[in-house]
């Protein structure tokens, strides 16, 4: 209803001014890497070459999964999948969609070469039963099947072969591809020109198979690296949408007349991970104390999450006691329980543990990769110190902080995580709680092993039915929680900032799409 | 001076070796850039299939090898981060950076000269006396705070200024220029006047104190004897003179233009090289930063060189030995 009431005003003001075009200026922090859509794993880079592509199924404004270029789905066997395709979709370049399409598009997604294999996992083959119809061959039961199809855009066979570019780009080839720089999709907008680093333009694509929810004719997209030029690029009326607001602006952008803040919890969540090793990196004390179940608690004691999201997130952050944000598959209450802030306990646990004097240990982050990261570090840093441990804080680009993380060369360090693209708690408990072997426990921290919580991720990987895994996934993850494997945070706040004119939802995984964006002239 | 030009050239490829040396040293120390390249949930092997693609697992010095060995070709690889020739991005890019350049030079020699004779002539006029106090504040801000007030003042607050990009751009050949359009050329000014605050101060304060210095000598004085006009002595005679150094300074200081320009392009989201430069640190894209480097340190050798035969144009007692004497 409230949709209905929008689109009339909308439809009147039209009519009032007689401005048919309607054009959204949208500035982000940089612009993607390219528009080959399975040339990056960058969520950014993805989300805008999903304007232009399209993939089988993807997710609503709900964050709920939606039939896109395939119109209904059946599990055949746990391992053949069959996928109807939409009839009369036709790309850009005019020529029509079909199974060849999905075939050759997928497989390109799961090249060895591709960096986007990781997100399409298990995937063998690709075999055509019809013009219209497609059958997934999967090594094994992929119960996120569909969660991955979300960011696999599908490309025109005849267009790639046309332009030499079958194969996926690889960086480490001197050669540039031609998708790099050029797009033909199915999707809402087509590309019009691209200029790196200075503005990209997208138009409506007229013939888009789907009802269009957005009212746009144009984007006009440029990258605004600088925090504060951004900002006054939208105070100025340069600019209709930016993407991210930094939260310190967040007041004076609500007092200024025409703008307004857009902030929500997100989905990703921040933690801390714990080095549970036999030494620490940079102690002072013999062994490692923080093995210690007690010495954790006594770490999750000390830490006033309040205080970080009221002085520094502005009291914006969600604080929480688990891994995943509520809108992921696997969440309960449950896990949403912190132990208390109490920093006599703390010290007391820390006696307890052996180490009434406290004992040094290196506190690692990241200075530029989520809201604020710095600001939460040596607010920690203090608090920890207060309840008697002896933090030594090292915040680095993260470039640096990432390869000391991968290398294990860290004690107490932060990590973010929103389990993109598939949404779900399987993305947690494979990569940082399973025990680091094969393709599991890449981000698990080092020591850290907890054989119920392996068992039940690895029948979680294969389990099919919706009930039985996420009650798997939830006994597993309040297994974790009550290890301490992870020290969580809070989930950090999306922050987004637009004319009063833009009507557009925002989503909770930080994802701008513009498709269901409303301009009021 | 062939001798001496064939030097030069010679010692300009030790320079680049080194720069380039030294960066990929420096490189060590950027962290990996790995995680930006892979899923959130990459596998660690996957992790590892992309370091040995890049020849990230190699030694620091077979890296550094294999850079040189493909950039005396001429190839410098595709950037890491959009796999697009790192050729074709920073000869995108150059024309940005190079009129941005330019233009800041201009002003920076356009305003800072009238301006020293201007305090120079009048020392202790109120308009000589506000100029020599605002010329401290030009030196002493840094550069992105005059940046970020500039934005302020003319984009937010008056609305005269876009407050980033380039404007209108015409692509004549490979060359993007700002200079044709209305939108380009307004887009210029706030960027340029940023970049070129420091050196406009610079000069000016280089201009005063030349000025009065040669005002002082036995030839003003004696000209002024010979009934000259001040317009004349002023002129003909002292400004001459006092221009030799400026042209120096001004030459050795261009170099500095374009290596500030960083900061400018990051204000202004002017899409230059100095913006690449920055991403590809954000991102640790190798191929990028040490193309940048190199190719930087070629301008440098580039300007200094012709600083130097300038110079010996200007001053005749210079032109005899410049040859032996130029280093």
């Amino acid at each position: 209803m409230l949709r209905h009431l929008m689109m009339t005003a909308t439809a009147a003001t039209l009519v009032a001014t007689g401005v048919s075009a309607e054009t959204l200026r949208y500035a982000t922090a940089r612009d993607v890497y390219g528009l080959d859509p399975h040339a990056s794993t960058d969520s950014f880079t993805n989300i805008f070459t999903h304007h232009i592509y399209e993939p089988l199924v993807r997710y609503d404004a709900e964050m709920k999964v939606e039939p896109a270029l395939a119109t209904s789905w059946e599990v055949i066997d746990p391992t053949r999948v069959r996928f109807k395709l939409r009839e009369g979709v036709t790309f850009q370049g005019g020529e029509t969609f079909g199974a060849d399409d999905v075939q050759v598009s997928l497989m390109r997604a799961a090249n060895l070469k591709s960096p986007l294999r990781g997100n399409l996992p298990g995937l063998k083959a690709v075999e055509i039963v019809d013009d219209l119809t497609v059958d997934l061959i999967l090594e094994g039961p992929t119960p996120l099947l569909n969660n991955y199809l979300t960011n696999i855009f599908i490309m025109d066979k005849g267009w790639l072969e046309a332009n030499n570019s079958v194969a996926p780009i690889d960086a480490s080839q001197g050669e540039e591809g031609y998708t790099t720089n050029n797009a033909n999709g199915t999707g809402p907008f087509a590309l019009e020109s691209r200029r790196p680093d200075a503005l990209n333009v997208l138009v409506v694509n007229e013939g888009w198979w789907d009802t269009p929810q957005h009212n746009l004719t144009r984007i006009e997209h440029t990258p605004i690296g600088s925090d504060a030029t951004r900002v006054a690029a939208l105070l100025s009326g340069e600019i209709d949408l930016i993407e991210p607001a930094p939260l310190q602006d967040a007041n004076r952008i609500d007092g200024a007349e025409g703008v307004h803040m857009l902030q929500n919890p997100g989905l990703r969540s921040i933690m801390m991970g714990i080095n549970m090793g036999d030494s620490l990196i940079d102690g002072n004390v013999d062994g490692n104390p923080l093995k210690d179940l007690r010495v954790r608690q006594a770490m999750y004691h000390a830490i006033n999450m309040d205080l970080i999201r009221d002085r520094i997130m502005r009291g914006k952050s969600r604080v929480t006691g688990s891994l995943i944000a509520p809108a992921v598959k696997g969440y309960s209450d449950a896990m949403d329980e912190r132990l208390a802030y109490d920093p006599e306990k703390a010290k007391a646990l820390l006696a307890e543990a052996g180490y009434p004097n406290g004992f040094a240990f290196n506190l690692n982050c990241p200075n530029d990769r989520y809201v604020n990261d710095e600001g939460i570090c040596q607010a920690m840093a203090a608090m920890l110190a207060q309840a008697g441990f002896e933090p030594r804080l090292v915040t680095e680009p993260r470039q640096m902080h990432f390869q000391k993380v991968d290398n294990h060369q860290v004690d107490v360090f932060m990590l973010g995580w929103a389990t993109l693209p598939m949404l779900d708690g399987f993305s947690v408990l494979s990569a940082m709680l399973a025990t680091k072997e094969g393709n599991y426990g890449t981000f698990t921290p080092k020591g850290y092993s907890n054989p119920k919580v392996d068992e039940l991720t690895k029948a979680v990987a294969i389990e099919i039915d919706e009930e039985k895994r996420q009650a798997m996934m939830q006994e597993a993850l309040m297994l974790a929680k009550a290890d301490i494997a992870w020290l969580p945070l809070h989930q950090q706040p999306l922050s987004w900032a637009a004319r009063d004119t833009v009507d557009i939802p925002q989503a909770p995984d930080d994802l701008v799409r513009l498709w269901y964006a409303k301009v009021a002239q | 001076m062939l001798g001496f030009l064939i030097r030069r050239i010679i010692q300009s490829v030790f320079v680049m070796l080194a720069v380039a040396l030294i960066a990929f040293l420096m490189f060590r120390f950027m962290g990996d850039p790995v995680n930006s390249l892979v899923a959130e949930n990459a596998t660690t092997e996957e992790r590892d299939a992309v370091r040995t693609r890049l020849g990230l697992d190699q030694p620091i010095w077979v890296q550094y090898g294999r850079f040189v060995g493909r950039a005396a070709t001429g190839d410098f690889g595709l950037s890491w981060r959009n796999a697009r020739p790192v050729s074709t991005l920073l000869s995108e890019r150059f024309p940005a950076t190079a009129e941005l350049v330019l233009v800041a030079a201009g002003l920076s020699l356009l305003l800072g000269i009238p301006l020293g004779i201007l305090t120079a002539l009048r020392p202790h006029s109120f308009s000589a006396q506000s100029l020599q106090f605002l010329s401290l504040i030009g030196i002493s801000l840094p550069t992105f705070v005059t940046g970020i007030l500039l934005i302020l003042i003319f984009s937010v607050w008056l609305g005269w200024l876009p407050s980033f990009g380039r404007g209108t751009v015409v692509d004549i050949g490979w060359w993007s220029t700002g200079f044709l359009s209305l939108s380009g050329l307004k887009a210029l000014i706030l960027p340029s006047f940023m970049l070129c605050l420091f050196q406009l101060t610079l000069i000016m304060r280089l201009v005063r104190a030349e000025m009065m210095e040669v005002l002082r000598t036995d030839y003003i004085k004696f000209a002024k004897a010979r009934g000259l006009t001040n317009r004349s002595i002023n002129f003909r005679h002292a400004l001459k003179n006092t221009l030799i150094p400026v042209i120096t300074i001004f030459g050795l200081q261009l170099g500095g233009l374009i290596a500030f320009a960083i900061v400018t392009e990051t204000v202004f989201q002017w899409p230059g090289m100095g913006a690449l430069f920055i991403q590809a640190v954000s991102f640790g894209d190798v191929p990028v930063m040490a193309a940048y480097l190199v190719l930087v340190s070629l301008i440098f050798v580039i300007i200094n060189t012709t600083v130097d035969l300038l110079y010996a144009v200007l001053d005749p007692r210079l032109r005899v030995d410049s040859a032996q004497s130029a280093h």
